[in-house]
């Protein structure tokens, strides 16, 4: 275990020392002490480490790491995991906006709530929220799926793609080109494994959930879409 | 029936409904969709041309040519970068994206940057291996959409170019039309094969300069502080733009003016939005001055780039180097006319073939489709590329010597002045033969 406190070191010893490690074979752990809501915390990271942050952390946590397993006790700010490769970041409170953006790949898990835009432009990653997320959340959102276990704001999925965006609860409003589709069986085995990832299955059922995905009205330009260009 | 007067006036058309005007709303009420179509403004605005240097005479003291050195290496990101770019001239090349252009295209760029001393950029599409493989400088651009960017592209880059808008469409984001979606750029974009791609124009973690300020922070750690984070902006508001990149922490700023080209964009957007180069580099400069940060934080200006006397002037305005891409085309094989038969079957000619979105590109460089790219070799096309860059060079060289100048960054606005009351204007240097600057001591 390598223990970092950041009421000591500064965020830049911390990132050098994750960077630092192999991009190969486990490292020991870290845990980060006294995060404060630093900026940057743990970004760029490639390398198969667990990560444990004792409590909230400031904009861009996890950003751009591949293979890193990071916990965060507490709230997270703007962009936590954005453009995510793989991994896992688990977010213990709540998350700002532009949660999990771009992402690529990896579990991005938030116990609390998430803000506007969460999932936006994903290109991959999974994200599951046990709350509720905001306005524009998965807007252009590519592939990937995404998981919410409680209420989603205005314009969910706008100008989607392939991604599959799951809610249990009331959606405020759907995004051009975002409709409500059939849960077939394949869905509903995938959303049965997001809810294993995340620790819920059997506690959460998945028959309570909708899903939304792309229309396929705007991939192509059309006199009649100007409307909505 | 009354019969036609034997009286008539020469046939005359509107100036305001001209040929093309009238051929642009007879298209648009045929289709009912906006004209698209690749390049820059075709409008004729303030330039360079418009610009003369002076030259020395009793005054000034000119350097031999050929004998006395004139330097033209340049360094970018000595602000913050642990490794700042090192180049031999001050010309590099644009972002162009892989998608837009073929990969013949792009390692064409990379080998013809490599060969003359400078570096590369990549594009909105990601990093190819054949472009970082033949690019000894590559600057990886990280635009709203984030196609193609991750973690092991972002460390092979040598410096790192922020979009937040180009000269073509300063507020607009990219397109790329089904035809260009092929497998390969598919994958890279994480995106259906085939579909019309619209890239969005806001990135999608930060909004403003405050949050722009913790993106660059979080790029500096992620890459351990080496490499050179610059900043692309269309020209629109320079000055204060050029404020707000200082305040953010860039290292270098790319102002690109409304002659710079894009792959794709609509035609009202390319014609109407931003501003001209000649207007934005010197409140650009006046900025980086006023907050002591010229020549400190580097100015890259760009579109309309043409020659060896374009970049004189713009360093001479006050840029420490300039940026390419139309005119890099033009010299890989862009709209030549060995291919008019084929620009005629597509409804062009050669100079003005700008369809590049149909992906049917005759000389292979804005296209998709193997055969065609196929037609570009890049390594007889890196040649050529190389071969201009080194007469831009030259000629700029030519031009400071004669200046008494023994680097191309020793040019200054007092070498220059201007041939019409515009550019006078907007360059701030004296209307030929006078002393009078437009707008100076309140006059």
């Amino acid at each position: 275990m390598t223990t970092f406190d950041l009421e000591t070191k500064t965020v830049r010893d911390l990132n050098a020392a994750l960077h630092r490690l192999p991009l190969t074979g486990s490292a020991a752990p870290f845990q980060i002490l006294n995060p404060n809501g630093e900026h940057s915390i743990a970004v760029g990271v490639d390398a198969d480490v667990e990560i444990a942050i004792d409590g909230p952390v400031g904009y861009f946590c996890g950003g751009m790491c591949r293979q890193a397993r990071i916990t965060i006790d507490g709230n997270a700010g703007q962009g936590v995991g954005e453009n995510m490769e793989s991994g896992l970041i688990h977010v213990k409170g709540d998350a700002s906006q532009s949660a999990g953006a771009t992402g690529r790949g990896g579990l991005l898990l938030i116990e609390g709530n998430a803000s506007a835009r969460c999932g936006i432009s994903m290109k991959g990653v999974d994200i599951v929220v046990k709350g509720d997320i905001g306005h524009l959340s998965g807007f252009m959102a590519q592939t990937g799926r995404m998981v919410v276990f409680g209420e989603a704001g205005e314009s969910l999925g706008d100008s989607l793609y392939e991604a599959r965006l799951y809610v249990r609860g009331p959606v405020a409003s759907l995004g051009a080109d975002c409709i409500a589709k059939e849960m077939r069986d394949t869905h509903r085995a995938e959303l049965y494994d997001l809810l294993t990832a995340a620790g819920e299955a059997g506690r959460v059922d998945v028959g309570e959930f909708t899903r939304y995905g792309s229309a396929r009205q705007l991939y192509t330009f059309h006199v009649d879409n100007a409307g909505a260009y | 029936m009354t019969a036609p007067s034997p009286f008539h006036t020469l046939p005359r058309k509107s100036a305001t409904f001209d040929d093309y005007t009238l051929s642009e709303i007879r298209r648009a009420a045929a289709t009912g969709i906006y004209d698209i179509r690749g390049g820059g403004t075709k409008r004729k605005l303030p330039h360079f041309d418009d610009l003369l240097f002076l030259g020395a005479s009793m005054s000034r003291y000119p350097l031999e040519g050929y004998r006395e050195k004139c330097a033209t290496n340049v360094t970018l990101g000595t602000r913050f970068a642990k490794k700042p770019i090192e180049l031999k001239i001050p010309v590099t090349i644009a972002g162009m994206s892989f998608g837009a252009l073929s990969a013949q295209a792009k390692e064409a760029l990379g080998r013809g940057a490599s060969i003359a001393g400078t570096s590369t950029t990549t594009g909105d599409g990601g990093m190819t291996p054949e472009e970082r493989g033949q690019s000894q400088t590559l600057v990886y651009q990280y635009l709203p959409s984030r196609y193609g960017m991750n973690l092991r592209d972002l460390k092979k880059a040598d410096a790192i170019e922020i979009v937040v808008g180009q000269g073509a469409k300063p507020g607009g984001g990219g397109m790329l039309l089904g035809q260009k979606i092929s497998d390969r750029v598919a994958e890279m974009r994480s995106l259906p094969k085939g579909i019309d791609q619209r890239s969005a124009c806001r990135h999608p973690d930060w909004t403003g300069a405050d949050d722009l300020e913790l993106k660059i922070l979080e790029l500096r750690e992620i890459t351990d502080w080496e490499k050179p984070i610059y900043l692309k902006i269309g020209a629109s508001r320079p000055y204060y733009d050029t404020a707000l990149a200082v305040k953010t922490g860039a290292d270098v700023i790319v102002l690109d003016g409304m002659q710079g080209g894009t792959a794709a964009s609509q035609d009202v957007f390319i014609e109407h939005v931003g501003i001209p180069i000649l207007s934005a580099i010197r409140p650009a400069v006046q900025a980086l001055q006023d907050l002591g940060m010229h020549r400190k934080v580097q100015l890259i200006v760009s579109g309309g780039i043409r020659n060896g006397a374009d970049v004189a002037k713009a360093l001479a305005l006050g840029a420490d180097a300039v940026s390419i891409g139309s005119a890099a085309m033009v010299a890989l094989g862009d709209n030549d006319p060995r291919w008019e038969a084929e620009y005629q079957a597509l409804g062009s000619t050669a100079g003005a073939y700008d369809d590049w979105h149909e992906g049917l590109d005759p000389a292979g460089i804005t296209t998709q489709d193997p055969a065609l790219a196929a037609r570009l070799d890049p390594v007889a096309a890196g040649r050529r590329l190389a071969n201009y860059l080194s007469v831009m060079t030259l000629e700029a060289q030519t031009i400071a010597r004669a200046c008494g100048k023994s680097h191309l960054h020793n040019l200054e606005p007092e070498d220059l002045c201007a041939l019409t009351l515009e550019a006078a204007a907007m360059a701030q240097v004296p209307l030929a033969g006078t002393g009078w600057v437009p707008g100076r001591n309140g006059f």
